[in-house]
């Protein structure tokens, strides 16, 4: 029997201490049969990456509320293409001002959600851009 | 360069790659293995089991962590979670607990989903340790599970099978059962910080008193399977010893990575290795097999014709039983 399951890692990078918002996606992924890798908070960009190479994800989920986003993205975007991991999706939630999202998605961020976004949405263009 | 050649030489994407083919069950996951099987055989696998919340993971991170500062020698952790009986989703959340070992390229932490298996690991767990043993790690721990009384599938994989429990979790009828406690190796009381830490540890050592010494070796459920245990020489039998910890604060690590060298040399002396070698082989073949002779059987029976008998069965005109025998007569015609 052949299984294709989404692999998704969720990363908390930087010092805010809330990960509500990134539970409340990992468990929306999981009711949508996704396999969510939950790695929990202050997380640094090489940590994000070594967790994503060992689990060989498709998708990497960031939740960012600190502001550091413009930092952390692109650091996060370069290791994981120095690791050979360059198909690996990247979406960021949080706080993101829509000034950021147009540069963020220029880097190679394949979503970008604000507060008020739907879970479905989430899963919906995950799907699409995973399975296709 | 090979995928497996690669695997061999190190590259860590080409080994995580290779295990979500082992995972999946791919043609390629198959190849793969074949070919790195006869480099397996040289890792100690070590489980960890026991319920939910007596701190495994944490432990595991600790323990390795040990043996990268002080033996320098290279880990592989497979941690396997449940996955939703519903949706077929998990959550995995043990490296939540192994943040120490993030940056160390001489450990490898990959977590599992369990997708539907119920011994506490998952169907693809003893290929992927495979395939952790040919690209040369020292060491393989296995975390099933939070493991509630049966979930022992782990004791047929590992050498060594820590049994993990924790103050406050039940008493001493609970480690008379037949069952989880039965498995261990060696049986780690965790949160040794926490109040009734003596209650636990007076149940477990009075449950080990109550025990005739029982040959470890695993039964199993087809007659076919019996294992042929080489003769052993008259050694002492291993008497599970209890070891408190406290993950947290790294206390009793030392002493527990010590009682499983101690148990590594034992089963080498005492010739256990070897048929704890052959149980775990044989009851992966035993597992292939039934799998492949499922699958063959599917694909001989026309679907329209199973659920033709499967009527029958609803209308109470057939026992599963009679179902059974006249469906598997049908398919080897």
């Amino acid at each position: 029997m052949t299984e294709r399951k989404i692999r998704v890692l969720v990363a908390k990078p930087g010092l805010d201490g809330h990960d509500r918002g990134a539970k409340v996606v990992a468990r929306a992924l999981r009711d949508a049969g996704m396999e969510v890798i939950y790695t929990g908070l202050r997380q640094t960009p090489e940590m994000i990456a070594d967790a994503a190479l060992q689990e060989d994800v498709d998708v990497v989920g960031l939740s960012i509320l600190s502001g550091a986003h413009m930092a952390l993205a692109p650091r996060i975007l370069e290791l994981l293409k120095n690791n050979g991991q360059t198909d690996v999706k990247v979406f960021i939630g949080g706080i993101i001002p829509d000034d950021d999202v147009p540069t963020l998605k220029k880097m190679g961020i394949s979503g970008v959600y604000g507060p008020g976004a739907s879970t479905e949405d989430i899963v919906k263009e995950i799907r699409e851009i995973i399975i296709g | 360069m090979s995928i497996v050649q690669s695997i061999l030489n190190g590259d860590r994407l080409a080994l995580a790659r290779i295990l979500t083919q082992v995972e999946n069950n791919t043609p390629e996951g198959k190849s793969a293995l074949a070919e790195l099987f006869p480099y397996t055989g040289k890792a100690h696998l070590i489980g960890v089991t026991g319920a939910p919340g007596t701190g495994k993971s944490s432990l595991v991170n600790k323990l390795v962590l040990h043996y990268r500062k002080n033996e320098n020698k290279r880990v592989a952790i497979i941690a396997v979670d449940p996955s939703s009986p519903f949706t077929g989703g998990a959550v995995l959340g043990d490296r939540v607990r192994m943040k120490d070992l993030s940056g160390d390229t001489g450990a490898f932490i990959r977590s599992m989903a369990s997708r539907g298996s119920i011994g506490g690991l998952a169907r693809s767990t003893a290929g992927m340790v495979e395939v952790f043993d040919a690209a040369g790690y020292d060491i393989v721990i296995v975390e099933t599970v939070g493991a509630g009384q049966s979930e022992v599938d782990i004791a047929r994989l590992a050498h060594t099978t820590l049994v993990v429990e924790a103050p406050g979790l039940g008493d001493d009828i609970q480690a008379i059962k037949a069952g989880i406690l039965e498995i261990a190796d060696i049986l780690v009381v965790n949160k040794a910080d926490r109040p009734g830490v003596e209650n636990t540890e007076k149940a477990l050592r009075s449950m080990l008193e109550l025990a005739h010494p029982t040959a470890r070796v695993f039964k199993h459920h087809g007659a076919y399977m019996s294992v042929a245990v080489p003769v052993q020489e008259n050694t002492a039998m291993w008497i599970p010893p209890i070891q408190r910890t406290i993950s947290t604060d790294a206390k009793g690590i030392e002493e527990l990575a010590g009682l499983i060298a101690k148990h590594a040399e034992h089963l080498r002396v005492s010739g256990d290795w070897v048929s704890r070698e052959r149980a775990r082989l044989s009851s992966e073949m035993e597992a292939l097999l039934r799998d492949e002779l499922m699958n063959q059987f599917r694909s001989r029976m026309p679907e329209a014709e199973f659920n033709q008998v499967m009527e029958r069965v609803f209308t109470r005109e057939l026992s599963p039983w009679e179902a059974v025998k006249l469906l598997v007569k049908e398919s080897i015609k």
